[in-house]
């Protein structure tokens, strides 16, 4: 009889090939361990290709969860459990897993084609090369095909199961509900009921494998986390996505209209949306990036809530079709689930290297309101603040996400829409005094004037207009005036924004500024230093334009300024330029997120680093002086 | 809107008139289908309001701003994709794409095709003078081989595409062509256009006094020789009803002499305009010089609309599942209770 063992927290990592249903197996026991209520972070991290050639490197795929009793902000900097199917995953995935770690492998795919393959002269099994870990070698290939035993079934078909057994030994493992996840199971194969069967007696035979073969001498339990009371449910970015747009359409008192094109990883935005038909949501898959752009506008200017999204070459292509809306003062939604690049660069992994596109990627001044997304269940917050901004300001808005959040998942508790604040749209339809460019004295909004209504037809286009009658003008003083309202227009946004996502004191020895999907990373890294006493804050820029008004006030106050993105230094560039001071990077362009231990380092790094001859805090209070004539 | 709709006033030529001066060169084309679009619009009896124009870039794409309707100058080749999105999103409005040979064919070529294989409900018109005016007389995907221009000194050595044959291969509805300057027959085109149910591509010869004068004067200056006007229901003659075109042993098109010396009446093709697609690309590859030119309506289908299509999944879904509410959107999937204790329950 094995013993249990109850853990605070635990970082399982699936890996095999692609075709190995490793993602599948991860999200199941994601499911299992939301059920359980425990706190949840998952990194699903696969290739590119869709099966890439079974047994090579480069096909891995992987899906890393984090579960835990207590609170957490990331899936977790290393793996305490690594699961491979062959020896390709195991030879990618073995220097992440912790020493002491558990290694579960599946022996039976360790032959010798597949150990060639991984590069392997000789089994690792076979070896002491693995000694500092707690391996157990189980032929999960063998036992499928054995469990499987008198099936109709194919062999190859059979052996397809085999990502269940494992998934059963992991639940026996961490003592996680059978009967869940069976009834799940045949839920999901139920156009196949044959291989909802199979599936089902293989995961019953990982799951009693593990109970009878006492493989394993521990077994773990893992306790519920505590939450605030509510209603939850594990979500996606990109799905929070979706359901925020159309929240956000309804707080507007409109529908959504989406245009978008195939791209990983924006993709499921679009599958989602489809979905919602039933909600007025109409989706339109169009031909190129450029068409669903242009979609967009059209339907902007027709009066839906206009959304389009993509990743950054896609973005790329809509770069014109944005600087039309900015010209037209047209609102629309454009989403960048952000991916490595340039060009194809890394479809599948995750890099906050669009931001400059963001912000500058048009031709002549082309500014426009730029929002990030910082967790999954935070999608779903950005899209309805970029719906509300976009329509309130006549203005396409960027938000942006990136692969991290957008295939990663949390637990998440359901808002009350209910109480939500609306910002119901009125068009304009007084005749009297209408001009196209008249503006809101406060937002400076053009009238959001639709088609179908008598008396206001008026003609718009990326031509410069006339400040007030919107006719083509080429006059050089116009055009001055009406760049500069543009700029003031987004620069306003401020006054609709929240306060500066600050965490820590407003003084001290290091800020550490993030945005985007970085913001787990950095926050769980700032609480553990300032649990050890450093005097460390950590600032989430959730809006990139306008910034948010709080950071200039505090940006001086701390000994060393510290911008961490998974870029080579984008945002840093551009507050070196606003605030004229010294601050440092924390930059990783590798496809992967940022560890907590890796920013931890180089904040201890930079707390012990002395204050340069320049100061940030005086170069600061000069640029201040200099901002603020008397 | 909650506004009552304004009594129906007939409205003249002049009320689509807008207050911009018309900044075309003097003797353009584009006057002669502005003015007949304008008298067009008033004779149907549409509305001010419920009419969009949206164009791309290109001379001809400025024609939005001098209709006193709703009017939207996009980017270059992106008016299809902008019209669709604003169809789909308001099946009410009639909504009217100008385009021309660049814009609609080289650098909107994809967005033309899929516009008219989604059968959007846009009523197309694409001014074709075989170069780039605004740029300053560039070749363009219409222009003969051997089009000395600009960018071709040594002559163009680019096949044109025929405009016609492109809108039937994309599975165009509705598919016709007209001269600039014939007022009547261009009136009756974009009559036939608004009453089709389904996307509408209309090929207008129009001439650029400028960078390319004259490239239809042939077609225009002897219609009876050089023009084949197509009435349903009736034989393909032309030449006063001297010349015929016949269906030739290897499927192509024949010019025969009608009567003494030539073939019979009944030999020739009928022009149905409803005929096969297969029909109607023969008809379309009959071009000046070595035919005379089909002017009219040549091909025209039914086949439902895709904003109809997509409103319909709408109200289906909505029929089955019910209107959405907010909450179950988020209830959707599993969730999970957490009570006042901090746990799962």
């Amino acid at each position: 009889m094995s013993k249990t063992q109850e853990l605070d927290r635990v970082v399982i990592r699936f890996a095999g090939d692609s075709g190995d249903g490793m993602q599948l197996t991860g999200t199941e026991f994601t499911k299992a361990a939301a059920e359980a209520g425990n706190d949840i972070s998952t990194f699903p991290d696969f290739p590119a290709e869709i099966r890439a050639p079974a047994g090579s490197l480069f096909g891995v795929s992987g899906f890393q969860l984090h579960f835990s009793s207590g609170e957490i902000h990331t899936p977790g900097d290393a793996p305490d459990v690594l699961v491979v199917m062959n020896p390709a995953a195991l030879k990618t995935n073995i220097k992440d897993l912790v020493d002491g770690g558990v290694l579960i492998v599946n022996s039976g795919a360790f032959v010798e084609a597949n150990l060639k393959k991984a590069g392997y002269t000789s089994s690792p099994l076979d070896d002491d090369s693995l000694a500092k870990y707690r391996v157990h070698a189980v032929d999960i290939s063998h036992l499928t095909v054995t469990a499987l035993d008198g099936s109709s079934l194919s062999t190859k078909e059979k052996g397809r199961s085999k990502n269940f057994f494992a998934l059963g030994l992991v639940f026996w493992m961490y003592g996680r509900d059978l009967e869940n996840e069976i009834r799940r199971i045949h839920q999901q194969f139920a156009k196949r009921p044959e291989l909802g069967d199979a599936n089902v007696t293989v995961f019953k035979a990982g799951y009693h494998f593990g109970e009878t073969a006492e493989v394993f001498q521990t077994v773990y339990k893992v306790p519920a986390a505590k939450f605030a009371p509510g209603t939850y449910r594990n979500i996606t970015g990109n799905e929070a996505l979706a359901m925020g747009l159309v929240v956000g359409a309804h707080l507007a008192g409109k529908h959504v209209f989406y245009a978008g094109y195939p791209i990983t990883p924006a993709s499921s935005i679009l599958h989602s949306l489809a979905k919602f038909k039933n909600y007025g949501v109409l989706t339109l898959q169009t031909e190129d990036e450029i068409a669903a752009m242009g979609a967009a506008l059209g339907a902007a200017y027709g009066g839906a809530v206009a959304v389009t999204a993509s990743s950054g070459p896609g973005i790329a292509l809509k770069q014109e079709g944005i600087g039309l809306g900015v010209m037209t003062e047209l609102p629309v939604v454009v989403i960048n689930v952000q991916r490595g690049g340039p060009s194809t660069g890394l479809p599948t992994k995750t890099e906050q290297s669009d931001l400059f596109q963001a912000l500058y990627g048009r031709n002549g001044e082309s500014p426009v309101p730029v929002i990030a997304a910082k967790s999954p269940g935070d999608s779903f917050y950005a899209a309805i603040e970029a719906v509300k901004i976009a329509t309130t300001y006549m203005v396409p808005v960027f938000l942006l996400s990136d692969g991290y959040i957008a295939n990663g998942s949390e637990p998440w508790p359901l808002p009350d829409v209910s109480t939500m604040e609306r910002f119901d749209i009125a068009h304009r339809t007084e005749p009297n005094g209408y001009y196209v460019y008249e503006r809101d004295p406060e937002t400076l909004a053009r009238a959001w004037v639709i088609p179908g209504t008598p008396g206001l037809e008026h003609r718009i286009g990326g031509i410069e207009k006339d400040f007030l009658t919107g006719n083509i003008s080429y006059e050089a003083v116009n055009h001055e005036r009406q760049t500069k309202v543009r700029a003031d227009k987004v620069a306003r946004v401020a006054q609709s924004i929240g306060e500066l996502d600050l965490r820590g004191e407003t003084s001290g020895d290091a800020l550490v500024i993030g945005w985007g999907g970085t913001f787990g990373a950095l926050r769980q890294a700032t609480e553990e230093l300032r649990a050890q006493g450093r005097r460390v804050s950590h600032a989430h820029l959730r809006w990139l334009s306008p910034l948010e008004p709080g950071l200039e006030k505090i940006i001086g106050n701390f000994r060393h300024v510290m911008v961490a993105e998974l870029n080579s230094g984008q945002l840093i560039t551009v507050l070196r330029a606003r605030f004229l001071i010294d601050i440092k990077g924390l930059n990783k362009v590798q496809g992967q997120p940022f560890m907590v231990r890796e920013v931890v380092a180089a904040l201890e790094a930079l707390c012990e680093t002395a204050t340069t001859s320049k100061t940030a805090a005086s170069a600061a209070a000069a640029h201040a002086s200099q901002a603020s004539p008397v | 809107m909650s506004d009552p709709a304004p009594k129906l006033v007939k409205l003249t030529k002049k009320d689509f008139e807008s207050n911009q001066d018309v900044r075309w060169c003097p003797g353009c084309g584009d006057y002669a289908i502005l003015a007949t679009v304008q008298r067009t619009l008033a004779q149907l009896g549409v509305r001010r309001e419920t009419t969009v124009f949206v164009s791309g870039i290109g001379c001809s794409s400025r024609f939005p701003y001098y209709m006193n309707t709703y009017g939207f100058h996009s980017i270059h080749g992106r008016a299809p994709a902008v019209a669709t999105g604003l169809k789909v999103a308001r099946p009410d409005l009639d909504v009217w794409v100008i385009t021309g040979d660049g814009d609609g064919l080289s650098i909107g070529g994809n967005h033309l095709l899929h516009a008219l294989r989604r059968n959007v409900e846009l009523k197309i018109i694409l001014f074709n003078n075989q170069i780039y005016g605004l740029t300053k007389g560039q070749y363009s995907p219409t222009s003969k081989v051997g089009t000395r221009s600009g960018s071709t000194p040594s002559g163009s050595i680019d096949h044109p595409v025929n405009p016609l044959q492109f809108a039937l291969g994309a599975g165009a509805t509705f598919v016709a062509r007209c001269t600039d300057t014939d007022a009547k027959g261009l009136g009756v085109i974009l009559e036939r256009a608004h009453r089709h149910k389904g996307s509408a591509l209309i090929e207008i010869l129009q001439n650029c006094p400028v960078f390319n004068d004259g490239i239809w004067d042939q077609v225009k200056d002897e219609p009876a020789e050089r023009q084949l006007q197509l009435a349903d229901g009736k034989p393909l003659t032309y030449a006063g009803g001297t010349m015929g075109v016949r269906l030739g042993p290897n499927l192509q098109t024949e010019l025969v002499k009608i009567g003494d010396g030539g073939v019979a009446a009944d030999q020739l093709l009928v022009h149905h305009d409803r005929g096969s697609s297969a029909y109607a690309y023969l008809l379309a590859g009959m071009t000046h010089p070595d035919y005379p030119v089909p002017v009219g309506v040549l091909h025209v289908e039914d086949k439902p609309t895709y904003e109809a299509m997509a409103h319909q999944q709408i109200a289906d879904a909505r029929a089955k599942h019910g209107e959405g509410q907010i909450d179950e959107l988020l209830h959707s999937g599993m969730t999970w209770e957490v009570g006042a204790d901090g746990t799962r329950h």
